[in-house]
């Protein structure tokens, strides 16, 4: 799926069984009804994320208690086929406010008949996040913030 | 170990040449050309930097190129590939349920819990 030379980008891929227009808007504007609802920077549980659908919006993450976090900007949005938005969170996960140190998740939507379509994620210049990897794998199973116990078999294994 | 990284790359100049290597690997000389700073310089900020263990330094022939250190990256790359693997594999299971029609439901059974 991927390939050694290409360190900094992370591809993946998925095929659903729904039209184009469908993957889209579900992905973008329904993003909290499938994004992992312990993967948010709150002090408090996650009650709705909003996509803002327009290049320079953002993505926004909401609060039971109405705290809101703005943790990505919006930085390609062509219906039904391409959206980017930016991962504006540092390696001490924290909101980074600076654009060129976020890194960039780009996904095309590809429509493969009718009802098919093939969805396509790059999250590019991973590098951007500097210095501080290391503290990926402290926060693993931290009681705070993002839950990442899931994924401390993936890291563990690196 | 992060707190010699994040010391050796709040010098501008530095972080550009720690930039353009993490870019691509390059000899001195190259890193040098892009910018408006002497090869000497860039040979002591990618020292620093190596110390930093943030760029390696790999010899080819007479010629010294430098490339990022990609033992942090690879931990970065594992934590993605896993939450995005994930999370996709979440979005079809959540677009497809929605999407499947359901006669025996009223229209709004999408929106219960």
């Amino acid at each position: 799926m991927t390939t050694g030379t290409d360190t900094t980008t992370v591809r993946r891929s998925v095929v659903v069984d729904v039209p184009v227009e469908r993957a889209f808007l579900f992905f973008t504007q329904d993003i909290g009804k499938w994004w992992d609802p312990n993967h948010h920077l709150l002090g408090e549980p996650l009650a709705e994320m909003v996509f803002e659908p327009r290049v320079g919006g953002s993505i926004i993450d909401r609060g039971v208690n109405g705290t809101e976090s703005r943790w990505s900007t919006v930085l390609a949005y062509d219906p039904p086929t391409h959206v980017a938005f930016s991962w504006s969170i540092n390696l001490q996960w924290q909101i980074e406010s600076d654009l060129t140190k976020a890194s960039e998740v780009h996904v095309t939507f590809t429509a493969q008949g009718e009802s098919r379509t093939l969805v396509e994620l790059e999250h590019r210049h991973l590098d951007r996040h500097g210095p501080g990897w290391e503290s990926m794998r402290d926060a693993v199973g931290a009681p705070n913030g993002w839950n990442l116990e899931p994924f401390a078999q993936a890291v563990i294994a690196v | 170990m992060i707190a010699d990284a994040l010391a050796a790359l709040a010098d501008p100049t530095r972080r550009q040449v720690f930039e353009l290597v993490a870019e691509r690997p390059s000899p001195v000389g190259q890193v040098a050309d892009r910018l408006p700073v002497s090869r000497p310089a860039v040979s002591q900020h990618l020292r620093v930097l190596r110390q930093a263990g943030l760029v390696q330094e790999e010899r080819i022939g007479t010629r010294h190129v430098y490339r990022l250190d990609t033992a942090g990256l690879e931990i970065l790359r594992a934590y993605f590939e896993s939450f995005w693997e994930r999370s996709l594999a979440a979005f079809k299971g959540a677009v497809e349920q929605v999407n499947r029609p359901e006669p025996s439901d009223p229209p709004t059974a999408e929106e219960a819990p």
